[in-house]
C-alpha cells in the first residue's frame, strides 16, 4: 500500500516548484548556454568582432599539449583532495565522537576552517610556506633539513595546494561523517561487541558500510569542489605555477578567461569542464552508488 | 604642508559646492592601491579644485587585470569610463580595439589642446605610438626595471660595496658572498619583463618580429635566438649553484631585497619607495647589468607600468574635460610632484628638467636612474617597446618555460623554443580575432 500526497490544484504544485526552477534555469541553464554560445566564437576582449568559428576552439585546446598536461594535474589534485579529505575527517570524526568531556569545545573547533574562505586559505597557507619567510619553511629547514620552495619545485607545490584545499574543506566532511557516525543505533555497535568483535572489526563491519550513504554523498561533494571550488585558493598560492605544475582545468578557464579575456578559449574550456564533471558524477552514482547501503 | 593642502582643497570643493550641478563628471577607473591611489587622488582633487566646469571621479577597480577586465564588461554594457589606466602589457589588446577607444592624439586635436609628442620621453612615447608615430594613449605612470645592491653585504664579503657592472662582474662577486655565507645572494621580480623583455631591448635583440609587434599582428617572438638562450642558461645555472634564488612571478623580490634577505636584485623602479621605507639596507641603485660580448650593448631599457586610455562612446563636452585633464596630467610641476612621490619616472623631459633643477637628485643620488636607463641611447627599433597580443597570456607562457628551465627540467634551449612555439599560437589566435 502506496502512500502518496496529492495535490488536489492542479496549479499549485508547478507554482511551488516554480521559483526554484526558475532559479535554475537563470542562475544555470543560461550562463551554460552563454558558455556554449560563445565556445564557438572567436571575439576581441571588447566583443567589437565575433567569428563563428565552429569547433576551433576545441581543436585548439587539444592540439595544445599543456592543456592536456592540466588534465593530468587535474585527476592527481582532485584524486588527492578527495580522498585525504575524506580520510582525515572521518578520523577526526571517529574520534570526536567518542570524546565525553568538552565534545562541544572540540566540534566548534573543527568546524571552524570552513568559515574561512578559499582565497584566504590560500593566503594563509602561501605566508605559512612561503619560501623565505614562511614560519613552517623555517621549521622544515631546521629541524628536518628540508629545502622547501615550491616556487621551483612542482610537486612540494601540489603538496601545499592540496594541504590548503583539504584543510579549507575538512569541516564540511567533519560534519557529514559526525552527522553519520551520530545516527547508528548504539545497540547495533553494542550487539556486535557481545558477538566479541573489536573496535577495528566493529568499525569495518557496522559503522562503515552503515556510512556508505554518507561518505558516497561526500564523495561527489568533494569531487566538485575539488574541480571547481578551489580557484580562488590557486590564485592566492601558486597561480598555477611553477611551470603549470598545479594549473588545473578551472584555473586555467579563470586566469584565460577573466584575466587574459579570452572568451572563447575559456569558454570552451567550461564546456570540457562541465562535461567531465556530468561524466563523473553520473558515473559516481551508477557505479559507486551501487555500494552504497541505504 | 600636507594639511594646508588639504583645506586648500576642502575650501575649493565648497566653493564649488553650489555648482555641482552644472559640473560634468568624468569617470577615472584605476589600479593604484594604497600610498599609490592616495597621490593618485591628490592629482585628481588638484585637477577638481583648479577648476570649476569638470569633477574627476576616481575608482580604485582592483590590479590591473581586474580593472581591465571590470572595462570590458562595462563597455560591452554600455557604461565604459571616460578614463581607464591600462597596464602595459594590456597595451595591444587596447589598440586593436578600435571603436572602444579614442586615440589621445586625435582627441586632442578635436578638443583643440596643444599636445606635443615629442615633450614625453621617447621610450615612453614609443611603447604607446602606432606605427605611424601618433601616441593612443597618454602614459601615466611609467617604470622600469633596475638593479638594486645592499652595500652592507658587498662590505661583509670583503667586497668593494660598488654595484657590478656585467654578469661576468656580478656573478664573480656573487661567488664571493656565497663563499662567505650569503644564502640569497641574487633574485629577481617579474622574470619575463626584466629576463626576457628588457634583457631584449638593453641589449638591443628584437623580441619578436615586425618591430617587437609595433608594426603588425602577424608578429613571431624571437626569444630563442643564442643570446636568450645563453641569458637564460646562465641563470639557470646560477640557480643551480645556489647563486639565483627565484622569488616568484611578480614583485615577490621586492620584499626580498627590502628585508634584507637579498644582496642583489633586478626589480621595478616603483620598488625604492618601499626599500626606503622598510630601512634595513643600504641600497644602492644601478643600471641593468649587461653582456659585454653582445655588440651595441647597453642600450636603453623598457619600461613597465600603465597608461591613460580614452574610451568612446562619450559625449563631446565631457571628452573636452578629458583633454583638460590630460594636459593637466603633462604639466611638468604635477609630473615632477608625481615623480617624487611615487618613484615612477616623469614622463615628459621638461619634467625630468625640472626634477634636476629642483635638487632632488642631488638629495636623492640614483633617483634618476631610470630615466637615465630609459634615455641611454636613441630607442631602436629593438628597444622602443614591445607590442603583443594576448600579452597576459603570453606573458604567463614565458614565465612558465623561464620556470622551468631555473628548475632544471628543460635546458635553456628547449625551454625558450617552446616559450616561442606557444607564445606564436596566442599571436595567431589575437591575429585571427582582430581581423
Amino acid at each position: 500500500m502506496e502512500k502518496r500526497v496529492v495535490f488536489r490544484s492542479a496549479w499549485l504544485p508547478y507554482a511551488l516548484v516554480a521559483p526554484q526552477i526558475a532559479i535554475t534555469l537563470v542562475f544555470f541553464f543560461w550562463p551554460a548556454a552563454q558558455a556554449l554560445w560563445y565556445s564557438f566564437q572567436l571575439q576581441d576582449a571588447f566583443g567589437l568582432k565575433t567569428q563563428f568559428v565552429g569547433l576551433q576552439n576545441f581543436v585548439t585546446l587539444f592540439k595544445d599539449e599543456n592543456y592536456l598536461a592540466s588534465f593530468r594535474v587535474t585527476a592527481v589534485f582532485s584524486v588527492l583532495v578527495a580522498v585525504i579529505g575524506l580520510a582525515a575527517a572521518l578520523v577526526l570524526a571517529l574520534m570526536a565522537d567518542r570524546v565525553v568531556r568538552g565534545a562541544m569545545g572540540y566540534k566548534t573547533l573543527l568546524i571552524w576552517p570552513y568559515a574561512v574562505a578559499p582565497a584566504v586559505a590560500g593566503v594563509l597557507y602561501a605566508f605559512l610556506f612561503a619560501p623565505s619567510i614562511g614560519i613552517v619553511t623555517y621549521a622544515l629547514r631546521r629541524w628536518f633539513g628540508i629545502e622547501w620552495n615550491w616556487l621551483l619545485d612542482g610537486e612540494q607545490a601540489m603538496l601545499l595546494v592540496v594541504m590548503a584545499a583539504v584543510w579549507n574543506h575538512v569541516s564540511y566532511n567533519f560534519v557529514f561523517f559526525l552527522a553519520g557516525l551520530q545516527a547508528i543505533p548504539r545497540s547495533l555497535i553494542e550487539a556486535a561487541a557481545i558477538d566479541g568483535a573489536g573496535p577495528a572489526r566493529r568499525f569495518w563491519t557496522v559503522v562503515f558500510p552503515l556510512l556508505s550513504p554518507t561518505t558516497f554523498f561526500l564523495l561527489v561533494i568533494n569531487v566538485v569542489y575539488a574541480f571547481f571550488g578551489t580557484f580562488g585558493l590557486i590564485d592566492a598560492t601558486t597561480q598555477g605555477g611553477p611551470g603549470q605544475d598545479t594549473q588545473i582545468l578551472v584555473y586555467k578557464v579563470y586566469h584565460d578567461g577573466v584575466k587574459a579575456a579570452d572568451l572563447g578559449g575559456s569558454s570552451a574550456q567550461s564546456v570540457i569542464l562541465m562535461l567531465i564533471v556530468i561524466a563523473l558524477t553520473v558515473a559516481q552514482f551508477r557505479f559507486i552508488e551501487r555500494r552504497v547501503q541505504y | 604642508m600636507r594639511l594646508k593642502r588639504m583645506a586648500a582643497i576642502m575650501a575649493a570643493g565648497m566653493l564649488c559646492a553650489p555648482q555641482a550641478q552644472a559640473q560634468i563628471e568624468i569617470q577615472w577607473w584605476h589600479s593604484m592601491g594604497g600610498q599609490l591611489g592616495e597621490s593618485l587622488n591628490e592629482l585628481a582633487n588638484k585637477f577638481n579644485a583648479e577648476q570649476k566646469d569638470y569633477r574627476i571621479v576616481t575608482s580604485y577597480k582592483g590590479s590591473y587585470p581586474e580593472s581591465m577586465t571590470a572595462a570590458i564588461a562595462a563597455f560591452r554594457a554600455g557604461q565604459a569610463p571616460h578614463l581607464l589606466q591600462v597596464f602595459e602589457v594590456g597595451t595591444a589588446t587596447m589598440m586593436a580595439a578600435k571603436g572602444a577607444v579614442k586615440p589621445v592624439y586625435q582627441l586632442m586635436k578635436e578638443q583643440g589642446e596643444p599636445f606635443d609628442p615629442k615633450a614625453y620621453l621617447p621610450t615612453v612615447t614609443g611603447y604607446y605610438s602606432d606605427p605611424q608615430g601618433n601616441m593612443l594613449s597618454l602614459p601615466f605612470n611609467s617604470s622600469t626595471a633596475l638593479f638594486y645592491i645592499d652595500r652592507n653585504k658587498f662590505k661583509q664579503a670583503g667586497l668593494k660595496p660598488e654595484p657590478p657592472r656585467t654578469w661576468k662582474e656580478l656573478i664573480a662577486a656573487a661567488e664571493k658572498m656565497k663563499a662567505a655565507g650569503q644564502t640569497c645572494v641574487y633574485t629577481t621580480g617579474w622574470p619575463s619583463w626584466v629576463h626576457v623583455e628588457n634583457f631584449s631591448a638593453w641589449h638591443n635583440l628584437p623580441i619578436g618580429t615586425k618591430q617587437n609587434g609595433m608594426a603588425g599582428l602577424d608578429t613571431q617572438f624571437t626569444i630563442n635566438s643564442p643570446a636568450h638562450v645563453k641569458h637564460v642558461e646562465m641563470l639557470a645555472d646560477m640557480a643551480k649553484r645556489g647563486l639565483f634564488t627565484y622569488a616568484g612571478r611578480t614583485n615577490q623580490a621586492d620584499s626580498r631585497f627590502a628585508s634584507g634577505e637579498c644582496a642583489m636584485a633586478t626589480i621595478s623602479a616603483g620598488a625604492l619607495g618601499n626599500i626606503i621605507k622598510t630601512g634595513k639596507t643600504d641600497w644602492q641603485i644601478s643600471v641593468l647589468p649587461y653582456h659585454d660580448d653582445v655588440k651595441g650593448a647597453p642600450q636603453n631599457s623598457v619600461i613597465g607600468g600603465a597608461s591613460l586610455w580614452v574610451m568612446s562612446g562619450r559625449k563631446p563636452e565631457e571628452y573636452k574635460g578629458v583633454a583638460k585633464f590630460m594636459s593637466f596630467l603633462s604639466r611638468p610641476e604635477v609630473q615632477m610632484d608625481w615623480h617624487m612621490k611615487t618613484g615612477y619616472v616623469p614622463i615628459t623631459l621638461a619634467a625630468f628638467e625640472l626634477t634636476k633643477k629642483s635638487g632632488f637628485y642631488d638629495k636623492n643620488p640614483g633617483r634618476d636612474m631610470a630615466v637615465r636607463q630609459l634615455t641611454n641611447k636613441a630607442p631602436t627599433e629593438n628597444s622602443k617597446g614591445l607590442r603583443f597580443g594576448n600579452f597576459v597570456q603570453g606573458r604567463t607562457v614565458i614565465e612558465e618555460e623561464l620556470e622551468a628551465a631555473f628548475a632544471g627540467r628543460k635546458t635553456a634551449k628547449a625551454a625558450l623554443d617552446d616559450a616561442v612555439k606557444r607564445g606564436n599560437e596566442i599571436l595567431r589566435q589575437f591575429e585571427a580575432a582582430n581581423k
